[in-house]
């Protein structure tokens, strides 16, 4: 049973979360520039006088792959690398994956990880 | 004439000829990615089209002396016909430079939803109902308003102002955006538009300075005030809108050295160097203040020419009215300021030329718009609008970012 982990990060979080993953053994993991809103509001921009609010703000997506037994630690490893203790830290949630191929080889569930 | 002379308008035509292509970056950095193409296009499109209407007619229409001497010239020298004096071809192809701009300038108002051919169409007709006749009133033989004695150095009021009026009467035709104002639409690159400051910011310098029409004191002159007004509408740009928001933006830097370049114009070698500060840091000032007014009054003026150019040179043309100085050049032949012992009479002559241009061109001008909008339409539609006036006008898009899987060769 293959779990799908998904962190949406602050920008500037995304080394600190690479390392953390490799420290607690995922092999590989994919990232996605993204923008979002949530509590922490925008910013504002002023073009010639013209002030305009900015509310999506730019976030990373990360998401990686793991055996049902690591689910619990791969997304407590990225929560404590991402966390800045301010508003935007973003938020982890894990999801089943129903099947998972690796295209080389054909190798189906784990043995594609 | 002097070969130094020559030299000089030789290097300054090209200096002014550079500006146009700076300007296109200047404005091209101000709007939206989806439409950067069509303003570099509108721009550069000037270059090629304004050098054949001036060389078949419009050089002739502000040179040839006739029946109408001082109102408007002649088809004598249509297609450059018995133009064989090489001084005359230098001022011919000075001028075209000039010609080139103006209309250039106007393509900042008008962005994001003008029609492509109805542009193509007005560049050209506006340069001779328009550009030729009030050009030939301020530097034709006997043009009647420098006959009055009002001063215009190097096209405050038959460039500036001008192209600013033009814009106003356009878009009084044309409309707002949609979603203007209410809709972002920040500028997409702001380092364009610093390039493109810089090049005008260099071309001025053949602008103004060649404006003299020799290499001499004069030339000097307005060659410093260029620097000077330059270098004050920066810093009292970056001043004002540090008091009213808070911070210094490269897009008020860039727009701030414009401002100070317009208002020395009309000045440039008629004023020293103090008042050229004096002209930059008000015209930064000004200008700057002048942004709020489209929202007050509703006009979608999209890239703010009618707050740099026409406010710009309106400020330069009044300013010569109390600074004109003629002592400051030897005694040359032209009326002092209020400042400088000359009464309030040059100060009369200036807001009467400039009224009389804003008039006419505004007249003109928005029945050329009415015209070009009952044939060919002046306004893309609003699907075409939306989604970019690149794809749209121009079948292009600017920024290919990604490897586009989805393009196959057709």
């Amino acid at each position: 049973m293959l779990k799908l982990v998904t962190a949406v990060i602050k920008p500037h979080k995304v080394d600190d979360v690479k390392e953390a993953l490799k420290a607690a053994g995922v092999g590989g993991l994919t990232i996605t520039e993204v923008r979002g809103v949530g509590r922490q509001g925008g910013h504002t921009e002023v073009y010639r006088g013209a002030e305009y609010k900015v509310d999506l703000l730019p976030k990373v997506k990360v998401e990686v792959v793991v055996d049902l037994a690591d689910a619990e630690r791969v997304a407590d490893a990225i929560v404590a690398a991402a966390r800045t203790d301010t508003i935007g830290d973003g938020k982890v949630w894990i999801t089943d994956v129903e099947r998972m191929i690796r295209i080389r080889t054909g190798e189906l569930g784990t043995d594609a990880l | 004439m002097e070969s130094g002379d020559v030299t000089w308008i030789l290097v300054s035509s090209a200096l002014v000829l550079f500006m146009t292509p700076g300007l296109a970056l200047f404005y091209g950095g101000m709007v939206r990615s989806k439409n950067v193409l069509n303003m570099l296009l509108m721009n550069v499109y000037c270059m090629g089209i304004v050098p054949i209407v001036w060389v078949l007619v419009g050089y002739s229409l502000v040179t040839g002396e006739g029946p109408a001497a001082g109102i408007i010239g002649t088809l004598e020298y249509a297609g450059m016909a018995g133009v064989v004096d090489p001084e005359e071809i230098l001022f011919a192809f000075f001028a075209m430079t000039f010609a080139v701009i103006t209309p250039a300038l106007i393509s900042g108002g008008v962005a994001d939803r003008m029609k492509w051919s109805a542009w193509a169409v007005f560049v050209p007709v506006w340069v001779l109902l328009v550009f030729v006749p009030v050009f030939y009133w301020i530097y034709g033989p006997n043009g009647w308003l420098e006959e009055r004695g009002s001063l215009d150095f190097a096209g405050g009021t038959v460039i500036h102002i001008n192209a600013g009026v033009a814009v106003l009467a356009l878009i009084a035709v044309l409309g707002k955006r949609r979603g203007w104002p209410k809709d972002i639409m920040p500028p997409h690159n702001l380092p364009l538009v610093m390039i493109g400051a810089a090049i005008l910011w260099f071309g001025w310098f053949g602008f103004n300075a060649g404006s003299a029409g020799a290499a001499d004191a004069s030339a000097i002159q307005a060659f410093m005030n260029t620097f000077l007004a330059g270098s004050a509408g920066m810093i009292a740009w970056l001043a004002a809108e540090t008091v009213k928001g808070g911070k210094a933006t490269t897009l008020g830097a860039a727009s701030g050295i414009v401002a100070g370049l317009v208002a020395i114009t009309p000045a440039a070698g008629h004023v020293g160097g103090l008042a050229a500060l004096a002209f930059g840091a008000i015209a930064g000032v000004l200008c700057f203040a002048a942004i709020s007014l489209k929202y007050r009054f509703g006009y979608d003026d999209s890239l703010d020419v009618v707050a740099v150019h026409l406010v710009g040179g309106l400020i330069g043309g009044f300013l010569i009215g109390f600074f004109a100085d003629p002592e400051a050049f030897g005694g040359a032949d032209f009326k002092a300021g209020l400042f400088f012992g000359g009464g309030a009479e040059l100060l009369v002559e200036q807001v009467l030329s400039m009224v009389v241009v804003m008039a006419f061109c505004f007249v003109v001008t928005y029945i050329i718009a009415k015209a070009l909008d009952a044939t060919i339409g002046l306004r893309v539609s609003e699907e075409d609008e939306t989604r970019g006036l690149d794809l749209s006008q121009h079948a292009e898009t600017a920024y290919n970012l990604t490897e586009s899987g989805s393009m196959d060769r057709v």
